[in-house]
């Protein structure tokens, strides 16, 4: 930011009085720009569910607005805008109307360390992993709110059951990621990206680098499914059980924050993991700097995106597939089965990184053949 | 599996929970008064009565033969049982021979009718579990049965198809043909349905050892049908008290096994069902090869007063035992008209099975019963 400020001014001189109006002006313009994509996502996430559960369930999904429907989603983003914003009379106001703000800032906020491109990143904080757990937290503050400022007992227990998930299920999301800080020695979604690259192609990736990273993805697609609320671990908004959970007396364009944030969520779940196990943007073969920088952001961008969404397709056909466990059941999978599983992992990887001094199996297996 | 409260822990405070009459997953408006210590219910109570419409009452005021179109309104997913039944009925307490193409027509409606029945039972269970895919798929292959119907008595709902002497009209041509396309189509669903939900671990998870009803208590709280024979009783109206041309025909009565738990709990009632399916195709399959030509109404006087006396006849329908105890006085109107609908006799047993359950699985308990409001309340 300091750099880009600073060529600013310099091409600019007349705005050297006031380098901190340019810093701010910028900032202001990324986090714009990442706002609008968080939306333009969450409505194209939208109706990429719809067509791909029409899809599944042998039917035809949206096809009225636009071409095969692509429009969809601006109808819908304008009908909520345009509903009636109702706050139930013994809702706790404030609390009412600050927690869908939360809940939005919490899952916008991740999007500032998801590297889609080469340098394409709104901030490469040296914290960055550690930042997403940070950051996501602060949705289940607000989803607590939510349950709890509805006045509405099916709302407060869809409440209690997203905290207590998202509270169980973050334990097993960070673990699962270490692997990836581990090979990378870093925290930072770049370094991390930076060190799958290589001569290698697809096998530089982690999920390919040892056993245990290989694992961790899974445990970590299944653990992140868990945080974002997903069937088979939509508990907190289990349709047939809670009516819809935190948000049932929500409406109008702040039911839309949630529903907004739930994709946002999805995306960067598995921004996360294309960052952490598959690559992130590293174009197989190519080393991205050694081309002209608007060709390698580019290229890089569309990689990045063809892996997240992918995985975002896959998220989606789980949740047409599979039915919903019970709380219990969840809770069991999480402190039983996904905490002990994703700590050997932990081991097993740091073990791995100290012996092999850091290199994977398909290094290992190139330096035998020279 | 029922969670135990720990009472060494920190007191907690009872919560009275209303689900119902407005809920997705009480298939009507069921309401169910939940007192919960937190996700773990410590009481659940029933209310019905929303729905009541007086339905025995407006019998004694019609003629026997009006009262037909408000038999559809009994079970709305089985209307030609309930037609069927009251049909049977009526004919029981006249005496009244009915043509034998008539009653076969009357057990392929039936049976049709309890594939369509079974079909939505099956569907909206997944769609409470959470699965919402299987539901879709259940109501693509419905809507082939309600086409059938559609063209052999015009509506696809409520179909007020049989009379009392036999049925409204005969079978289009082409009928049986049709039929058969179906039953060829609708068979390998049924593996289909089974790859896809019933043995996931999920599904099982949630539905094994859940609501154990032992046998003695379906026998001493009155179940019937599949809610009854899901805990191991094979008892089948069809075959252990045959009426109209069931004993011309080969099928099996269908138990639960304690497949994936105890016998008698959620699994065991849902897969009496898919199996059910099964069976009312094998049915199908003889009686599309047996059905005879001939009449299909028989000699029904047009001002119909059957003579002083009084019966009960008892079908067996998708959900259990559909009762009508009719009483004449000699009149065209019947003095008396009870109706015995499984359903609400099911609802008895509700506060039984489901204490100390999770909220989820009030849920399961309601799917599996598979209960219908328009019959509870009558």
């Amino acid at each position: 930011m300091e750099q880009l400020t600073a060529l600013i001014i310099q091409k600019v001189p007349a705005l050297a009085v006031a380098p901190w109006a340019v810093t701010l002006l910028l900032i202001g313009i990324v986090a714009f720009i990442i706002l609008q994509f968080a939306m333009v996502f969450a409505g194209f996430g939208t109706y990429l569910e719809r067509k791909i559960a029409a899809d599944i369930q042998g039917r035809i999904g949206p096809n009225r607005v636009g071409p095969i429907g692509l429009l969809q989603f601006l109808a819908d983003g304008v009908k909520l805008i345009l509903k009636e914003d109702i706050i139930p009379t013994a809702a706790d106001n404030h609390l009412f109307r600050m927690a869908p703000y939360l809940i939005f800032t919490g899952s916008f906020a991740a999007f500032v360390v998801v590297p889609f491109g080469f340098s394409l990143i709104a901030a490469d904080l040296n914290i960055g992993i550690y930042y997403v757990m940070a950051v996501t937290s602060l949705v289940s503050i607000g989803v607590l709110l939510a349950g709890w400022a509805s006045n509405n007992k099916w709302s407060m227990l869809g409440g209690m059951r997203a905290a207590a998930q998202i509270v169980s299920y973050e334990i097993p999301v960070g673990m699962a990621l270490i692997p990836a800080v581990l090979v990378a020695g870093s925290l930072s979604t770049q370094d991390i990206i930076r060190s799958q690259g290589g001569f290698l192609g697809i096998f530089g990736w982690n999920l390919f680098h040892n056993p245990f990273s290989f694992f961790s993805f899974f445990l970590y697609m299944v653990a992140a499914l868990a945080e974002t609320n997903r069937t088979p671990f939509d508990i907190p908004e289990a349709e047939s059980e809670l009516v819809s959970g935190y948000n049932t007396e929500y409406s109008g364009i702040r039911f839309g924050f949630f529903f907004m944030a739930e994709y946002a969520d999805v995306f960067v779940v598995s921004a996360l993991a294309t960052a952490c196990f598959l690559g992130g943007w590293q174009i197989p073969f190519f080393n991205a700097a050694s081309l002209p920088a608007v060709w390698a952001n580019l290229l890089s961008l569309g990689v990045f995106m063809a892996k997240a969404l992918a995985l975002v397709c896959v998220i989606i056909w789980i949740r047409w597939t599979l039915p919903r466990l019970r709380v219990d059941q969840l809770m069991r999978m999480s402190w039983k089965y996904m905490v002990p599983l994703t700590f050997f992992n932990f081991l097993g990887v740091s073990l791995w990184v100290l012996i092999f001094k850091g290199k994977g199996i398909p290094q290992l297996i190139a330096s035998i053949f020279g | 599996m029922s969670a135990t409260i720990d009472q060494t822990a920190l007191p907690t405070q009872e919560m009275t929970l209303n689900m119902g009459p407005q809920h997705p997953s009480t298939h009507g408006v069921l309401r169910v008064i939940l007192r919960t210590d937190g996700e773990v219910v410590v009481n659940a109570r029933p209310d019905v009565g929303y729905l009541h419409r007086g339905l025995q009452k407006i019998a004694e005021r019609n003629p026997y033969g009006s009262f037909m179109p408000f038999t559809d309104r009994l079970d709305y997913l089985a209307s030609m049982n309930c037609n069927a039944a009251y049909a049977w009925a009526v004919e029981k307490l006249a005496g009244i021979e009915v043509p034998e193409r008539a009653e076969f027509i009357r057990v392929i409606v039936c049976e049709l009718n309890r594939i369509s029945s079974h079909l939505i039972s099956f569907g909206s269970f997944t769609a409470d579990m959470g699965a919402f895919t299987p539901f879709l798929y259940a109501i693509r292959e419905r809507e082939r049965v309600n086409d059938l119907f559609e063209e052999i008595c015009g509506n696809r709902l409520t179909y007020n198809y049989c009379r009392i002497g036999g049925v409204s009209a005969d079978l289009t041509d082409g009928f049986l043909g049709k039929v058969k396309e179906f039953l060829d189509y609708f068979e390998p669903k049924i593996e289909e349905y089974n790859n896809l939900i019933t043995y996931n671990k999920i599904f099982v998870g949630r539905l094994a050892n859940v609501a154990v009803v032992s046998p003695e208590d379906c026998v001493a709280y009155g179940l019937t049908g599949p809610n009854l024979r899901g805990s191991g009783i094979p008892f089948d109206l069809r075959r252990d008290e045959p009426y109209s041309v069931y004993p011309k025909f080969d099928f099996k009565v269908c138990v639960g096994r304690g497949e994936k738990g105890q016998l008698g709990d959620c699994f065991d009632r849902y897969i009496v069902r898919i199996d059910e399916m099964r069976e009312s195709v094998k049915i199908l399959r003889q009686a599309i090869a047996m059905i005879p030509e001939g009449p299909v109404m028989a000699k029904v006087p047009r001002v119909f007063k059957p003579a002083a006396g009084e019966c009960y006849f008892r079908a067996e329908n998708p959900r259990g035992e559909t009762g009508f105890y009719l009483i004449s006085d000699g009149s065209a109107n019947p003095y008396r008209c009870q109706i015995r609908t499984p359903s609400y006799v099911t609802m008895n047993i509700f506060e039984k099975v489901t204490e100390g359950l999770m909220i989820a699985d009030i849920v399961a308990v309601i799917g599996s019963f598979d209960i219908i409001l328009p019959e509870i309340d009558r």
